[in-house]
């Protein structure tokens, strides 16, 4: 954020003050696509993605086995285009989950960890070490890289998740009367400079927001979740703390996930 | 013709197998919300628990259709019955330090604590003193708000409300209700009455 608030000074000091705002305006978003651009050129996320390989492939917990015979919905062991496929229904847990879920799932019943201590800190903090959850799930992201989104809506737990998760989207509540549509809702918004994704109708906004999530937040130095965005918003919503892996979550991130269809993953993505 | 039939029985029964799935209801929707977050710090569960006019704006926005208008001008009346006016009938504060507050952005998140000093963050939906060129596009631009309405008292308690509480004009505006809901103070209030309203502020100059 320092950055950018020093390139759009930069950039309104060039104009001079007697610049029109709408172009200094236009030059300063300029200047925060060419700052994407060079960022994009090397990502960070690929030591996360690193460390998760190696992890997943490590025998751990109780049981000392690897998580890869781990089932993402396409099979045991079948990691490749799992994300892009999920949230979906597992009969075996009688539940619709995300893939941080399912990981976490996979974790506990296949590896025998603790659930609570798998769970406690799903997120690092600034300048931490990755959690394990992240890099796990930076790994999971990075194999379906390319793959068409496709979050299947055949069974009647997977429908209900999507339709519950439309309704938490434009729930407005707490003192602000925010709802994720209060920023998500409409074309062409802006916070600030930071474009907004109009997640419910607009689909290139929409599919950007589901296929560039994990992504690695320059400002915090860390790969960030599609759980911890969620929490993040709900945060700044003003609304209470998210629970990691709740109801909503996973039933917000189907809302999202189905709403990208057809589009490629592209994750873990960079951002500002 | 009995074979008819019972094919005719099959067939309903596989449509009717088909047509199974019931939406959740808005109650089980909402149960599944109010499971799924912690209170945290500042941040309690009881923002959960929507206001009137919250459940209604919600549910005009997810289903396309509009508040009827005997029902929403009978909310705004009764909102604007509730707006506190500055019992000194001052109204204008300091534009200096209304900017600072339009800069702010933090205040009532659980990441914030009850000494935090909220902010209004106007200029993360609004375009405000010229000078700042970082600013949203949710809300509509108020450069030169004062010059352009001029600084007569209509005007001025318009404004004043609007700040206090925005559905009183606009039962669903997307706007907080910076009074009503304690985000601001009244002080606070009319420092950035000021920012709008002060022929001296960056905003109409």
């Amino acid at each position: 954020m320092k950055m950018h608030r020093g390139r759009i000074a930069a950039a309104a000091l060039f104009l001079g003050c007697a610049a029109a705002s709408a172009y200094a305006q236009g030059s300063a978003t300029d200047e925060i696509a060419r700052y994407r651009a060079m960022l994009a050129d090397g990502n960070p996320a690929e030591l996360v993605v690193a460390r998760g390989e190696e992890l997943w492939k490590t025998r751990r917990g109780a049981k000392n086995v690897s998580l890869e015979q781990c089932d993402f919905g396409l099979g045991a062991g079948v990691l490749k285009g799992a994300y892009a496929q999920m949230p979906r229904y597992f009969a075996d847990a009688d539940q619709v989950m995300d893939f941080e879920s399912r990981l976490v799932w996979c974790m506990v019943n296949l590896q025998g960890m603790d659930r609570a201590a798998v769970t406690k800190n799903p997120y690092s903090g600034a300048g931490q070490r990755q959690t394990d959850l992240e890099a796990l799930t930076a790994y999971g992201v990075e194999m379906s890289r390319g793959i068409p989104v496709n979050v299947p809506q055949s069974h009647p737990k997977e429908r209900a998740a999507y339709d519950r998760g439309r309704y938490a989207f434009y729930m407005r509540g707490g003192p602000y009367d925010f709802s994720c549509a209060t920023c998500h809702g409409v074309t062409g918004q802006r916070i600030r400079l930071q474009d907004l994704p109009n997640i419910a109708g607009n689909k290139p906004d929409a599919d950007r927001a589901f296929t560039t999530w994990p992504a690695y937040r320059v400002s915090q130095g860390a790969l960030r979740t599609m759980q911890w965005r969620l929490n993040d918003c709900f945060r700044q919503q003003r609304f209470p703390d998210l629970v990691f892996l709740s109801p909503t979550s996973v039933d917000l991130i189907t809302f999202l996930g189905v709403n990208a269809n057809g589009a490629k993953m592209d994750a873990p993505a960079i951002k500002r | 013709m009995k074979k008819q039939a019972l094919w005719t029985a099959l067939g309903l029964t596989v449509v009717a197998g088909c047509a199974t799935y019931v939406a959740p209801t808005k109650e089980e929707s909402t149960q599944a919300i109010k499971s799924s977050f912690n209170a945290r710090g500042i941040a309690k569960l009881d923002r959960l628990d929507q206001t009137e006019i919250q459940a209604i704006c919600s549910d005009a926005q997810r289903t396309g259709k509009e508040v009827p208008k005997a029902e929403r001008e009978a909310l705004e009346k009764k909102v604007l019955a509730t707006i506190r006016y500055p019992a000194d009938g001052k109204y204008l504060g300091d534009f200096k330090s209304g900017e600072r507050i339009a800069q702010s952005g933090v205040g009532m998140q659980w990441s914030d604590s009850d000494k935090t000093v909220n902010g209004g963050n106007c200029y993360a939906c609004h375009q405000l003193a010229p000078q700042e060129i970082s600013h949203g596009n949710i809300g509509p631009t108020l450069l030169g708000y004062g010059k352009k309405r001029g600084y007569g008292e209509p005007v001025v308690r318009y404004t004043w409300g609007k700040i206090w509480n925005t559905h009183a004009f606009n039962l669903c505006s997307q706007m907080p209700r910076y009074g009503d809901a304690g985000i601001l103070t009244e002080a606070q209030i009319k420092d950035v009455m000021a920012l709008l309203l002060d022929p001296n502020s960056p905003v109409n100059k």
